[in-house]
């Protein structure tokens, strides 16, 4: 067991846990944020993604200790009381079905639209390659990110 | 004021809410749907709850698990609509799991809707007569000039009271006679028909929805689960030191099999969730079970388990296939007259269709604390899952640990995926044995890995199929012969025909054979059982056919349908050829069929009939020198009578495209000397995101009942497919997944 210093959705914490415990286990049993889930453990569907400095990555198999940045989870992502455009996105286009791979695929975009704010179909499915949805919310959810693409540059804009 | 009514149609009892309200509580039987392979839920009866709050906020609790066909927000629509309230007002919450109030709480089979369509229209408008009486009363009009919407309550001359001004005393009014409830003309439906987010949307956007996985209680324990890799096999003994004395790991045990936990009062789950052996290892957190379970070393005792090997099995079915006889489940006509004439053209073609897993997102979990009797208090336990029917464990605890189904509670969840497979509980039997051995709350999470090869597999299987052409390019006989699958004694579910199929209903020449072999292979209803394996064969050999026949593929399924009939007459859940002709010709129209496609690109269309709906579907697909097929577009169209809620029905249509699509394409189970070969999602992939097609949802919406759409969409897609592969390229696809065919989907 070691101690780790951890920014957690703009939040300082120190989290104790067994250097080899992924960021997944520790976010949903160690700090009980249970928005980000479990699909696979290897890396291949993508339900467990979140942010570490605004990058999507697996933390299903990203070691506590290899934790090298400010981490955000779904939990983390609407700006206060604002939801992120994503969200708003995903709730217009009512792409949920089960709703279990939805965090992670939220996450994926969100971390497409920070660095590609109006992406194409052909970068949309690349950036979500790696996003399972066994539902088949596909339609939806390319839809749902040119929509949110919209209202994010629309914010940037008023911004700016 | 309270009111209790019994009558032939149901039980209402109004009371005030506390602060000023009205609540009506309403028990109906709902309908019994007739208990086959392809209908899961037989449903006593079912409550529904209503609330209006003097601040006019309209509380519908919904008693139907909820894993993504949307149910939580259709049936409190047609609440909602024949009570004429204003959809923004109305709040959806889940009821508790309590049998004597709901009754089965239950899904599958695609029979939500239809069960409870009437029920929640009545409950609807029997809201809105008392609050019409109540406005009556209120403004000193006659309840003629009386008109319900948009939560007010009108009349003629312009003046209105809000359902919340209303509620207390709509309490006291009294309850109309059901037998002389009117409803609303579909034609002035608000909001049935339109298109309504899934209520959920925001906590599951935001992180904040609570499946069965998510449970977290204080001092709750974590557990994981090994059984033995060959199906049936039981532990003897394993490196107990050595687990025990990792980190995070408090306790680790063998668990007998055990029987009992199979007991189940629902004929169609009798037998299954049976107590497997294995190594349970309890401990501190998820990741430290999953560490342990991987240091396992265990020894099994294999004497009583599975053999079975697909392999085998094929080569197995080939031989039956050849010697053909089997049981017979239909003959009609002069079947082997025509095979054998010499006038007619002959074919006969073998179909093959793997075993497939379940993989919801949400792995198996379940999470259980037995609480030991007490002072006088008996023995107890909380169960919190994410099922298909929640109160069936209940009697899991009875059956293993004795506990009085009284005295558990079950805490139902959201499901993160359902598709047959959350209806049989055998993960939870798991940790119901482990908690009651630590008396501790302990949630037992399955690996991906865990989670295939302890599925209930959708079941493999195979069809001979013959048939003869008459000169006229006419279907002159039809021979099928069925080779499937036993287990537990008794047909797989979903293996062999339900007998509502096109070929066992709507042909005069026909003959319907079966074999069944028996294996060790736990099978189980996986959505569309039976329908998404028959339709592949079915749909290609009419292709087949009308090849053979030199005829337009069109041409030939709208002849074969024949005259414009349900087929079991009086029967409204059977096929009706009109509306499966008016499907067929609306697909066709919608995708312009026929028309001149480059090389290499082609159409395919097929039909469906299951679940009461009636679906066709046509796709189109290129596909290159390599064998690398796309699936540009799937038109499909849908008669499943009025729709309730478009953007769920839309969304359960495309749904179902994409799963059937990446199922046909990408997906089987295979297994030798019983034990299951792949591992996870590395050997078992799922489709991703760049292969979807556009998919063209067309409804034709009739005036029969509105049955369910969780299902009937998928069982068409894969022979559309295979249909246009062969229009493209010439090539017959008599096998899935199309990866083994050699066909890769890009
Ligand atoms: S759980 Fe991490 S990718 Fe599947
Ligand atoms: S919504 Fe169910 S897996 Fe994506």
């Amino acid at each position: 067991m070691s101690k780790f210093k951890l920014v957690i959705n703009d939040e300082k914490l120190e989290v104790e846990a067994d250097p080899n415990m992924p960021l997944l286990w520790v976010l949903r049993d160690k700090l009980k944020l249970t928005g980000t889930k479990f699909g696979c453990g290897i890396a291949q569907c993508g339900a467990c993604t979140v942010h570490i400095d605004g990058n999507a990555i697996r933390s299903c198999v990203l070691p506590i200790s290899a934790v090298s940045g400010d981490v955000t989870t779904i939990e983390g992502l609407a700006d206060g009381g604002n939801l992120h455009p994503l969200q708003e996105a995903w709730i217009e286009h009512d792409v949920p079905q089960c709703g279990y791979c939805q965090a992670g695929q939220i996450m994926t975009a969100a971390s497409l639209l920070a660095s590609n704010p109006q992406p194409s179909d052909s970068e949309i499915d690349a950036a979500l390659a790696g996003n399972y949805c066994r539902c088949g919310t596909y339609i939806r959810i390319r839809k749902a990110v040119h929509t949110a693409a919209s209202y994010y540059n629309a914010d940037r804009g008023a911004q700016s | 004021m309270s009111g209790v009514r019994l009558n032939r149609r149901n039980l209402l009892k109004v009371s005030a809410l506390a602060g000023g309200g009205l609540m009506l509580e309403m028990t109906l039987p709902a309908a019994t749907a007739a208990e086959d392979s392809s209908t899961l839920v037989r449903s006593k009866e079912l409550n529904v709850y209503v609330q209006i709050a003097p601040d006019g906020q309209i509380t519908i609790f919904s008693s139907n698990p909820e894993m993504g066909q949307g149910i939580k927000t259709s049936l409190p629509m047609i609440i909602a609509e024949e009570m004429g309230a204003k959809w923004e007002d109305v709040q959806v919450l889940d009821a508790p799991i309590d049998g004597s109030k709901f009754g089965m709480q239950g899904a599958g089979g695609s029979t939500s809707i239809p069960r409870n369509f009437d029920t929640m229209r009545r409950m609807g408008a029997t809201a809105r007569e008392m609050l019409i009486g109540a406005a009556a009363l209120l403004m000193e009009v006659e309840r003629d000039g009386l008109e319900a919407r948009d939560s007010l309550v009108v009349h003629q001359s312009g003046e209105s009271r809000t359902f919340g001004q209303l509620a207390a005393l709509a309490a006291e009014q009294p309850v109309p006679d059901p037998e002389q409830l009117s409803f609303k003309d579909p034609r002035s439906y608000t909001i049935i028909g339109t298109s309504v987010g899934g209520v959920d949307n925001l906590v599951i956007a935001t992180g904040q929805s609570q499946f069965g996985i998510d449970v977290d209680l204080p001092d709750m324990k974590y557990a994981s689960y090994t059984r033995c890799p060959q199906v049936g096999g039981k532990a003897i003994s394993f490196n107990e030191a050595e687990i025990k004395g990792m980190a995070g790991i408090t306790d680790a045990f063998i668990l007998e099999p055990d029987e009992r936990s199979g007991k189940a009062s629902m004929a169609f789950l009798e037998g299954m969730a049976v107590l497997r052996g294995g190594v349970a290892i309890v401990g501190d957190d998820t990741w430290s079970v999953f560490q342990a379970k991987n240091k396992l070393k265990i020894n099994w005792d294999e004497s009583s388990a599975s053999h079975d090997s697909w392999s085998q099995m094929i080569s197995r079915a080939r031989q039956i296939a050849g010697e053909g006889g089997g049981e017979v489940r239909l003959a009609n006509g002069q079947v082997d007259s025509a095979l054998t004439n010499s006038d007619n053209q002959q074919i006969e073609s073998f179909y093959q269709f793997p075993y497939v897993a379940h993989i919801c997102m949400e792995p198996m979990n379940c999470t259980a604390h037995f609480k030991k009797a007490v002072a006088g208090q008996p023995d107890s336990m909380d169960i919190w899952i994410g099922s298909q029917f929640p109160p069936q464990v209940k009697e899991i605890a009875e059956s293993l640990l004795g506990i009085a189904p009284e005295n558990v509670t079950v805490h139902a969840l959201r499901l993160g995926g359902g598709f047959g497979r959350r209806a049989v509980h055998d993960f939870a039997a798991e940790v119901i044995a482990i908690s009651g051995r630590v008396s501790a709350p302990v949630k037992l999470t399955w690996t991906r890995t865990d989670d295939i090869h302890n599925d209930f597999f959708r079941a493999g299987g195979f069809e001979n199929m013959k048939a003869a052409i008459d000169p006229n390019g006419q279907l002159a006989a039809w021979d099928q012969h069925y080779i499937g699958f036993n287990y537990n004694g008794r047909k797989a579910i979903g293996s062999g025909l339900a007998g509502n199929e096109f070929s066992m209903t709507a042909l005069d020449t026909a003959r319907v054979t079966q074999t069944m072999m028996d294996i060790d292979t736990p099978c189980g209803a996986w959505r569309a059982p039976g329908s998404n394996t028959n339709a592949f064969v079915e749909q290609s050999f009419i292709h087949e056919l009308a090849l053979l026949a030199g005829r337009d593929h069109l041409e030939f399924l709208i002849e074969l349908m024949g005259s414009r009939r349900w087929v079991d007459e009086g029967n409204v859940n059977s096929l009706n050829t009109g509306r499966a002709i008016d499907v067929i010709k609306l697909a066709a129209e919608k995708a312009d069929w026929g028309k001149t496609m480059p090389p290499g690109k082609a159409q395919g269309l097929s039909f469906y009939f299951c679940h009461a709906a009636h679906v066709a579907e046509i796709a189109e697909v290129s596909v290159d020198a390599d064998r690398n097929f796309e699936v540009e577009k799937v038109t499909v169209a849908v008669d499943v009578g009025p729709i309730i809620n478009m953007s769920g029905a839309i969304s359960q249509v495309q749904g179902s495209v994409i799963d059937g699509l990446s199922t046909m394409a990408l997906q089987q189970i295979t297994m030798e000397n019983g034990v299951i070969e792949q591992n996870n999602f590395d050997q078992y992939p799922v489709m991703r995101i760049a292969s979807t097609p556009q998919v063209d949802v067309h409804f034709i919406q009739s005036d029969y009942t509105s049955t369910g759409l969780g299902e009937p969409a998928l069982p068409p897609l894969a022979p559309a497919v295979t249909n246009a592969i062969f229009a493209a390229t010439g090539v017959r696809i008599r096998s899935m997944p199309l990866s083994e065919q050699g066909f890769k989907l890009v």
